[in-house]
């Protein structure tokens, strides 16, 4: 066919009705002629006009060759069905809504899974080359404090490494709102991060506007520079092009705006989720140099490096590199294991997702089944319909294609719901700060998306249309007389393959149910973990102070304020600690026994927490000995506060409140024992803590976090301590009034956001389930209302009648769940690792799970056992 | 009866009608007809209709061209006449026609020969 025949027939199949008037025409002429010739030749006028039409051939038939030969038959055809299609589904508009529904239900749901699976798992990260970066880290890091290296051991590597073409860092301990921004309106909180001066050409990040940092920006005494997020750079300053090279008023001081990042890079999203950065300034070396590990370190492998190359270097590398060269015995204290950037962001939600991609794939097996189940009672209906088309030549091919066509109207409608619907799951999902899953802000419906979308629309169609379309014109003329005809129970084959199918669909949401039994049992269990502080009740705000660096000035100013915040009515007790559990920690070299000697590495780390008076009392920990006082200061000797965990290891099987420990070189008394805090996960194990007061010098807090316990509701509260806070200090900024229990919830968000899900879904099959089974027995009732009608009528009471419906539904089920149960026992060996205190083969949560979907099954044929029940023989019989 | 009657094979019509409107220049529908059983001296099994699906399939092609005209009595009908391109096509085709019939004559009177 070529270019130009194809233009032909596409233009003859949009001229129709000219193209069918010309031909009539042309036809009528030629008949005409060829009678006139005959008459020529001697005919009768009717002999004539019999000849000619014998010659001609079927007029009809000529005609359908020549639309044939001129426009798109396959297209015709297309139409046709569609049209056919179209108006049988008009014909009922109860199966058609509720068809469609489940189907965008199902798809919808599928394709906002995909999507967030998509953005965490399978799209690349939003860098340039992204998998040439790696992650390094020792092989067993837990939390940040212990994946961080110090400035020393970060320029060692940089200078002795042969696998990166650059390694750069980021200062891993900075906290929300860490910043102000004065000058324009009241002070305003931001959250800014040091990076490393290399930071964004190693990930391959290009600002919008302006530049990176340059290397004089990265030394002491450089020029103040800052990057801003483009975020931050719409929200504070409309997206101004004329920012660039502007003075900004941070932390009191001007810093020049030399850059603003693109759109596409959102740091929180992939290093930190869950929270929002609004600007980058240079790491200067030498500044954080005496504070130790402080740098996550992020590199960049020159071509043809493989990660386990860099593995093999890092292995010799690390242990050559010092905490502080100024301690020449610090040497030793590093090892690494660099890994894939990509798993590092999203490694730990790979099974997850991939459970709840499953959960929702089998949301669309129980959609089509349903849908299966649904076409198929359908069929019955119009068994005579198309006994009727095939008598007329309909072929068997053209009748599946017929009823695929139906299904993929049907799939193709679900489709666009239910993409509307997944438009809507992403954009929300999207803008859920909170929710702490890595690139979460990047989850879009995308092309990939769409291409997901036309795959299982396309499969589901198939799935769902082709089983009830083989079905129906596979049985003979006869068969499909014989089944619908009056007097039979019912189609036997018929009801066993709907029978099959709704103990499958069954089975599916048995696994469903349990699955998300076992995720809600374990997320239960999580809520119920001893986090070792009472989060209800207790608020938090980041306070600024001006001290001065001086411990006596810093010492009055928080008296002062934890004074006034308490005196507040309602507040039952305030404290101020430098960092909060389950947010950012920060460790040091745990505290020994006094006078004994340990071996390298011996002496775990401890997680730090500077404290005032009444903080431990505020966040409602469990405390053994006594709190702090304002007399701790460096008046009196310098005391300490240790978790059990902490005590066990420096004095196991002993008290030891009221003794002496050694930390680094200070030696400090015990005057107090808490109970273990979960400092960085509710779900793993608490390391060693120790709680020093604010009020010594060797100590030194980093910023201050002002806890406040009080039965008021925290909006109520807020008001006045910021008030409290602003009559101290009018530069405070205005941050937020947080929930304690609003940490906990975003430490525990991942989870809850998959229970959520799975659970869900899992309703969701419940609901189509239930739906499948009163489909087939509603159906059966109907079929068997005469049989019903003379059972009863030859003395079977109504509850007999009933009951005999209801054991049936129950029969189905319980085959359903039996082999469900079995499913579930492999399914929830899979997904052991993802569940929290719970065993895989718990059996409360089996035996609930298999209640309700025997509960709801009895639910499902209640209703029609009912509708059987009140049959009335006279009418059943007489209708017959 | 029909089985002293040749099958027309695929696309041979098609040539057939190019043919007769080379050489009978413009013809109507009928004509075109009338004139293969004819010249095939009524050899062909021709259903009269059948050729409106080769002679739009050849307009689409622009192998030939179609105008409403009236007959000598005064009827109105459509006109067929071949294209230049329509003329190269038949000559291509009618080539290719020849080669095979003497190719398949003479596989044909060889086998028989060997038969023999």
């Amino acid at each position: 066919m070529n270019l130009r025949e194809i233009f032909g027939r596409v233009n003859s199949f949009f001229h129709k009705p000219e193209r069918d008037r010309e031909l009539d025409a042309e036809m009528q002429a030629h008949l005409e002629i060829a009678i006139e010739e005959n008459v020529r030749q001697g005919m009768s006028e009717q002999e004539a006009r019999r000849q000619a039409l014998i010659r001609f051939g079927g007029v009809d038939r000529a005609k359908e060759e020549q639309r044939a030969s001129r426009g798109l038959p396959w297209l015709d055809v297309l139409l046709q069905d569609l049209r056919y299609t179209l108006r049988t589904l008009k014909r009922d508009p109860m199966f058609s809504v509720i068809a469609v529904l489940i189907l965008a239900l199902g798809i919808g749901a599928n394709i906002a899974v995909f999507s967030v699976v998509n953005a965490i798992l399978l799209r690349p990260l939003p860098f340039h080359d992204p998998e040439r970066l790696v992650w390094i880290a020792p092989a067993d890091a837990n939390g940040l404090s212990a994946s961080t290296y110090s400035a020393d051991a970060y320029e060692d590597l940089l200078a002795m490494n042969k696998s990166y073409e650059d390694v750069t860092g980021y200062f891993a301990f900075s906290t929300s709102d860490n910043g102000k921004l004065t000058g324009h309106g009241e002070p305003k909180p931001i959250t800014g991060i040091s990076v490393a001066q290399n930071f964004f050409p190693t990930l391959g990040v290009t600002p919008e506007l302006g530049r990176s940092f340059t290397k004089e920006e990265s030394i002491k005494g450089g020029p103040a520079v800052v990057l801003l997020s483009h975020a931050f750079w719409m929200r504070q300053f409309g997206g101004d092009r004329g920012m660039i090279g502007k003075p900004i008023t941070l932390n009191g001081g001007p810093v020049t705006v030399v850059g603003v990042l693109p759109e596409t890079f959102d740091f929180g999203a992939v290093f930190s989720p869950g929270t929002k950065v609004d600007l980058f300034v240079p790491v200067v070396m030498d500044e954080i140099r005496p504070w130790g590990n402080t740098l996550a370190l992020i590199g960049r492998l020159k071509p043809g490096v493989s990660v386990a190359q860099a593995q093999a270097e890092a292995g010799v590398l690390f242990p050559k590199f010092y905490w502080s060269k100024k301690f020449p015995e610090s040497v030793g204290s590093y090892t690494a294991r660099p890994y894939e950037l990509k798993q590092y962001v999203s490694g730990k939600l790979r099974r997850s997702l991939i459970v709840l991609w499953c959960a929702v794939g089998m949301i669309l097996l129980i959609v089509c089944v349903n849908l299966s189940n649904l076409m198929l009672a359908r069929a019955a209906a119009r068994s005579k319909e198309f006994a009727l088309r095939s008598a007329l030549g309909a072929g068997r091919g053209r009748l599946v294609r017929q009823l695929l066509t139906e299904s993929m109207v049907l799939a193709g409608m679900g489709a666009v719901l239910g993409l509307v619907l997944a438009f809507g799951i992403t954009s929300y999902l999207a803008h859920q700060g909170s929710l702490a899953l890595p690139l979460l802000s990047s989850v879009r419906v995308d092309g990939a998306a769409l291409v997901w979308t036309l795959g299982i629309s396309v499969g589901a169609a198939v799935l769902f249309g082709l089983l009830p379309g083989l079905r129906m014109s596979g049985s003979n003329l006869q068969e499909a007389l014989k089944d619908s005809g009056p007097g039979v129970s019912d189609g036997r084959n018929h009801e066993r393959l709907r029978s099959a199918l709704v103990i499958s669909e069954v089975a599916l949401a048995c696994v469903l149910l349990v699955g998300a039994g076992l995720l809600l049992r374990s997320f239960m269990r999580v809520l119920d973990v001893d986090l070792g502080f009472q989060p209800s009740t207790a608020s938090a705000i980041k306070v600024n102070y001006d001290d001065g660096g001086k411990a006596d000035k810093r010492d009055a100013i928080l008296q002062e304020m934890i004074r006034r915040v308490s005196a507040i009515p309602g507040v039952e007790v305030a404290g101020v600690s430098d960092n909060l559990p389950l947010e950012r920690n920060r460790g040091w070299g745990g505290p020994r026994a006094k006078g004994k000697t340990y071996k390298d590495n011996e002496v775990p780390g401890a997680f730090v927490y500077i404290v005032s008076p009444g903080y431990v009392k505020a966040m409602g920990m469990r405390l053994r000995g006594r709190d702090f006082g304002w007399q701790d200061d460096m008046k009196g000797e310098s005391t300490v506060i240790l978790n059990e965990k902490a005590a066990n290891f420096v004095a196991p099987g002993e008290d030891i409140v009221g003794k002496t420990v050694t930390i680094g070189k200070n030696e400090v008394k015990v005057i107090g024992v808490v109970a273990d805090v979960h400092e960085t996960n509710v779900e793993g194990t608490a390391g060693e803590q120790m709680y020093l007061p604010t009020m010594r010098d060797e100590w030194g807090p980093d910023g201050a976090e002002l806890v406040v316990r009080s039965k008021l509701p925290p909006e109520q509260l807020a008001g006045s301590v910021m008030r409290t806070l602003r009559e101290m200090n009018p530069n405070q900024a205005a941050v937020e009034f947080r929930p304690i229990q609003g940490i906990v919830d975003r430490a525990v968000s991942p989870r809850r956001f998959f229970v959520l899900l799975v659970g869900a879904f899992a309703g969701l099959g419940l609901l189509l389930a239930s739906l499948g089974i009163y489909g087939v027995i509603s159906y059966s009732v109907t079929r068997r209302t005469q049989e019903i009608g003379i059972r009863m009528a030859l003395g079977a009471s109504a509850g007999r009648v009933q009951a005999g419906v209801i054991v049936k539904t129950l029969q189905l089920a319980a085959v359903g769940i039996i082999v469900g149960v079995l499913a579930s026992m492999l399914v929830a060996n899979m997904i052991a690792s993802l569940l929290f205190g719970t065993a895989p083969t718990d059996p409360i949560t089996f035996l609930v799970m298999v209640v309700v979907l025997a509960g709801v099954a009895a639910l499902a044929g209640y209703i029609p056992a009912r509708r059987a029940s009140r049959i009335n023989p006279m009418v059943a019989l007489r209708n017959n | 009866m029909t089985q002293t009657k040749l099958d027309l094979l695929q696309g041979t019509l098609d040539l057939m009608v190019l043919q007769t409107l080379a050489s009978m220049g413009s013809l109507h529908g009928y004509g075109i007809a009338r004139r293969i059983e004819q010249v095939s001296g009524d050899e062909v099994l021709l259903n009269q209709g059948t050729i409106y699906a080769s002679l739009v399939r050849l307009q689409q092609r622009k192998w030939i061209s179609a105008e409403w005209g009236t007959s000598d009595n005064n009827r109105k009908a459509k006109y067929y006449s071949i294209t230049k391109e329509g003329r190269g096509q038949l000559a291509k085709d009618a080539a290719y026609w020849r080669r095979l019939t003497s190719v398949m004559g003479r596989v044909l009177s060889a086998s028989a020969e060997e038969e023999m």
